[in-house]
């Protein structure tokens, strides 16, 4: 697979293949780009953030606890967006999103109400 | 069947004018508008020039109108309490200009209009910042600017405090004559007019179609400006033409009633009475023009760019009633000197409308309007007073302009309430200044929601188009 | 008349940071905020990547926003709420408004400005064509989104690749709707890099880079766009224009320190950053007043503008007691590749500055070179330099003997 490298503005522009046992990453000038190539190729994940329903019409903004596997973003999403949370929900809060095989956390990162 | 005396189709500033004249009189006055407020098109997007009247063709209806408009307008701008500026005008010119201007002068001359040659040095006392190639000027001390779409809604708020009716969203789609009424079809409903004035503007020549009336070509011109942040005001203190050409008064260099600078505009022949699209070409065009008169421009101050239509029916104004149709008047092809000939206008197609019908004066009508309260313009003790009495006052919506809660809810609730987001900015300036309602956009849209007790999904930019569409988790 | 040591005007990032350090210096502090709640635009950029450098921990906006929230409300530090400055004063006074209190005229030993910037905007571009509903700044998007909880169209078209930008492609994709392009004039984004791969490859969305829009049509609503590449002079090549439907146009082109405060006051301002000239305290050029955050130059990580904040911060409240002194400077400037470098003045003394600096194109294996009075105080080779990219690097005050530039060695 290709991509760029996100560790630095340099921006190198990464191959990334399967070798025998071995991810080979070439195109990168730093050794962070190497790990950076391979952790993209065996395991991309992120955090996602957005929004989630509150009772009274309004929006709180959350986001993962954990960084989730990539392909699953628009999963973590739909489920979030199946959430209608209370009005008192605070910055900080957690709770468990999901059922099944694939469960996560998420985390409230703001209100209409934190000031 | 709402039957009324009178019916003016369109909203501009003619319209706008009209409607205020009829409404000192005894008579049922309606106005139809199509847009969701009142000089919502010709009228919003224009020069805002208040003109001297030399350059009309002696013996027109321009150079009539014009002539007669002038004071009119700085005293009605007074009454409606709407921003303007007497601060004259040049018409400038180069070595090779002189024969222009005296030609000019002549014809101000056989208009009646006071004017002077200067000379270089005389008209830098007027203005520094003209370029440097200047080295004549034609000076006309009563031109000036006023807020062109301020104007017509200090009009419509006037002509319904005493008590004219303003239907707003309500294009003319088809006209009937029944029973001596004509019958005039709009999505809003069925009107019964003894007298129609056509004040349509850009669709006037249509209107007449409609009715059976005169049948004129019509063709467009458009017009793009650049509107510079109020912090160029201080580089001009007024009016800058080139000398005219065929193709009109040329791209100007002006301040504008409410504290900005305009440069424009372009003339570009267009068959679209629809066509408000800037061209790059035409934008290119006016970076090119403005430094031959002027010599500070400062494109990279530019807050807006935008474009007006004029409507052209031959060389002159049609005013009068129709031959080919009884109780029907016209005031339509009104374009450039319009808005300084409209109350002029409006007092002559008044006495059209009146002729055959026995309405009388008012006993009581209002003249003098309310003023505006502004922010920028009250004391501190003044601002203190009315924090005390209504804490909206103290809250600050559009940073730019410094325009408080309170004044967009006056907006709001003014005589011909202000609807949308554009209504709002029209009649208040909130989204006027640099940021173009980056950030009290959204604050606007929520007082509009609040007051017309409206969804924000619901609350309009103006024209019937919304501006938070969907509301997140519910888009499919 | 009210009193204060230090009135720091705005309570986003810049603001808390500069309040809690004037207030950690023993001022008495205020800060005027005219929103409902402190946090400024953080408080609608619900995106992660913030804190990393100050906190050491990856955070979103809000999240950073409430950090600095609870560290001004554990202080005795006066907060106004939606108080909006109307005029400053040559001699430190600031008249304000707000619906609790009226106006309100404050005196203050010092002033540290942390009003941040705003948009620029279609009308500022010129952009040609109909100036319809939808088309909207990127951070007026973000606001209705994130705070309001609406999205302003499902089929959007971004001009610029500013971090803004980049992050409402995401955004407005995250929820539900579709990207279908991103413009951009220039031959390399404005934005950073991790923002080009997590916004927009990771999801597909493709950026044009100088492509520039000739047309937006559609009226009362957009439609459609024309768009087209642009030549070496930046100008479109219209013969290779193209259409893309789209019923929102974002932009994301570029960011203006908000200083209307400042217009009619004698204060030196910098044509490149639109910002005050400072010194390395960030003291204008007007005595005792303060510049700091995205008012004093557009920043792209929050993390400078607390830093930055808090040196402005902790001048301002020594100003305030008397404890700045004052004395010979020098200049700095910038050429030779080097955009600005910021402070534009160094007072003379002992220890170490740390000059901020943005280039003004890609640079790659370039070396960055500081010099006083034909000395060579750095020479900071760097892989690479991007104009998204703030860059730094440190001086000894001790050891400059003139005046300072700073520019690139290639």
């Amino acid at each position: 697979m290709n991509t760029i490298c996100i560790m630095c503005p340099m921006g190198c522009g990464l191959t990334i293949e399967r070798v025998g046992d071995e991810i080979k990453v070439s195109g990168n000038t730093c050794k962070r780009g190497e790990v950076y190539g391979q952790a993209e190729f065996t395991h991309p994940t992120r955090t996602v953030t957005t929004l989630v329903r509150l009772e009274g019409g309004g929006v709180a903004s959350c986001k993962t606890a954990l960084p989730v596997p990539k392909e699953r973003i628009s999963e973590v999403v739909a489920a979030i967006g199946k959430l209608t949370l209370s009005d008192d929900a605070k910055i900080g809060d957690r709770l468990t999103v999901g059922d099944g095989e694939f469960v996560f956390e998420i985390v409230i990162t703001g209100t209409p109400s934190s000031c | 069947m709402d039957r009324f005396d009178v019916t003016v189709i369109g909203g501009g500033i003619i319209g706008a004018a009209v409607l205020d004249r009829l409404s000192r009189y005894d008579l049922k006055a309606l106005l139809l508008e199509k847009c969701d407020d009142v000089a919502s098109f010709t009228t919003r997007a224009n020069s805002g020039i208040v003109h001297a009247g030399y350059d009309c063709e002696p013996g027109t209806l321009k150079a009539k109108y014009n002539v007669l408009g002038n004071p009119l307008v700085w005293k009605e701008a007074e009454e409606l309490d709407v921003p303007h500026l007497k601060c004259g005008s040049l018409v400038v010119a180069g070595e090779d200009g002189i024969d222009g201007l005296e030609a000019l002068a002549k014809k101000a001359e056989a208009n009646g209009v006071e004017v002077r040659i200067l000379d270089r040095e005389q008209t830098l006392k007027i203005e520094p910042n003209v370029a440097d190639r200047i080295a004549y000027s034609l000076y006309a001390p009563s031109a000036g600017v006023v807020s062109p779409y301020q104007m017509a809604i200090g009009y419509a708020d006037r002509a319904v405090t005493n008590g004219a009716k303003i239907i707003l969203e309500a294009p003319v789609t088809a006209i009937c004559k029944r029973d001596g009424d004509y019958i005039l079809s709009t999505p809003k409903g069925e009107f019964a007019t003894k007298i129609v004035i056509n004040c349509a503007g850009a669709n006037g020549a249509f209107i007449n179609d409609l009715v059976g009336a005169e049948h004129y070509e019509t063709t467009y011109r458009r017009g793009d400006y650049f509107v510079l942040d109020s912090t160029e005001r201080k580089n001009i203190s007024t009016v800058i033409f080139p000398l005219p050409t065929a193709a009109g008064k040329g791209i100007l260099v002006a301040p504008t009633a409410d504290g900005n600078v305009i440069y424009g505009p372009t003339a570009i022949d267009t068959t679209d009475s629809e066509d408000v699209a800037s061209t790059l070409d035409s934008l290119d065009s006016l970076r090119a023009s403005v430094p031959l008169t002027y010599k500070r421009p400062a494109f990279n101050k530019c807050i807006r760019v935008y474009s007006g239509l004029r409507t052209l029916i031959g060389h002159d104004f049609v005013i009068g009633r129709s031959q080919k149709t009884e109780n029907f008047v016209m005031a339509i092809g009104i374009c450039s000197p319009g808005l300084t000939s409209a109350p002029a206008i409006a007092d002559d197609v008044l006495a059209l409308a009146l002729d055959g019908l026995n309405a009388n004066k008012k006993k009581e009508f209002v003249t003098v309007m309310p003023r505006h309260k502004r922010l920028k313009e009250l004391s501190d003790d003044e601002l203190e007073q009315l924090v005390a009495e209504d804490n909206r006052w103290g809250r600050i919506v559009c940073r730019c302009e410094k325009v408080t809660e309170a004044e967009v809810v006056a907006a709001i609730r003014s005589p011909l309430p202000a609807t949308t987001v554009d209504a709002v900015k029209r009649r208040c300036r909130a989204g006027m200044g640099r940021c173009q309602g980056g950030f009290c956009g959204t604050r606007v849209m929520q007082i509009l929601s609040r007051e017309l007790g409206v969804p924000l999904t619901e609350v309009k930019k103006g024209l019937g188009a919304n501006i938070a569409r969907y509301r997140v988790k519910e888009v499919e | 008349m009210l009193r204060y040591d230090v009135v720091v005007i705005g309570g986003g990032p810049a603001g808390m940071a500069a309040a809690i350090a004037a207030c950690d210096s023993g001022a008495k502090t205020l800060i005027l905020e005219r929103d409902v709640r402190l946090g400024g635009i953080l408080n609608q950029c619900i995106h992660q990547g913030f804190g990393l450098h100050y906190f050491k921990e990856e955070m979103t906006g809000p999240e950073y926003a409430e950090r600095f929230r609870k560290e001004v409300k554990k202080r005795d530090i006066t907060v106004m709420t939606e108080a909006m400055a109307l005029s400053l004063g040559a001699d430190r006074t600031v008249t304000a408004l707000s619906p609790d209190t009226g106006l309100v005229k404050v005196q203050a030993g010092a002033i540290v400005l942390a009003m941040g910037c705003r948009e620029r905007t279609a009308g500022a571009i010129a952009l040609p064509g109909t100036r319809p509903a939808g088309i909207y700044t990127a951070g007026m998007a973000q606001k209705l989104c994130n705070i309001d909880g609406y999205l302003v169209g499902k089929e959007v078209v971004i001009l610029g690749s500013g971090d803004i930008g980049l992050i409402m492609a995401r955004r407005m994709t995250t929820e539900g709707a579709k990207v279908k392009l991103v413009l951009e004039l220039m031959p390399y984004s404005s934005g950073l890099k991790r923002n080009i791969v997590q916004c927009l490859d990771d999801y597909g969305i493709p950026i044009k880079y100088s492509h520039t829009i000739t047309r937006v049509v559609g009226n009362p609503r957009v439609e459609g766009l024309y768009y087209a590449p642009v030549g070496a002079d930046r100008k479109p090549v219209l013969s290779e224009e193209q259409y893309v439907s789209c019923d929102a146009l974002l932009l994301s082109v570029g960011l203006i320190p908000e200083n209307d405060l400042l217009n009619g006051l004698d204060v030196k301002m910098s044509a490149v950053t639109n910002g005050a000239t400072v010194d390395e305290n960030r003291m204008t050029s007007l005595e005792g007043v303060f510049s700091c955050g995205n008012v004093l130059h557009v920043h792209d990580l929050v993390d400078n503008v607390s830093e930055e904040a808090e040196i402005a911060g902790r001048a301002a409240a020594r100003y305030s007691k008397g404890e700045l002194p004052a004395g010979d400077s020098v200049s700095v400037s910038a050429c030779d590749g080097v955009r600005y470098a910021l402070p534009q003045r160094v007072n003379l003394g002992d220890g170490k500055v740390r000059l901020y600096f943005r280039v003004d194109n890609v640079y790659k294996d370039a070396r960055l070179v500081v010099e006083s009075g034909g000395n060579r105080l750095v020479g900071k080779k760097f892989q690479v330099l991007a104009p998204g990219e703030m860059g730094s690097v440190e001086i000894d005050r001790s050891a400059i003997c003139g005046d300072v530039t700073v520019r690139l060695e290639r």
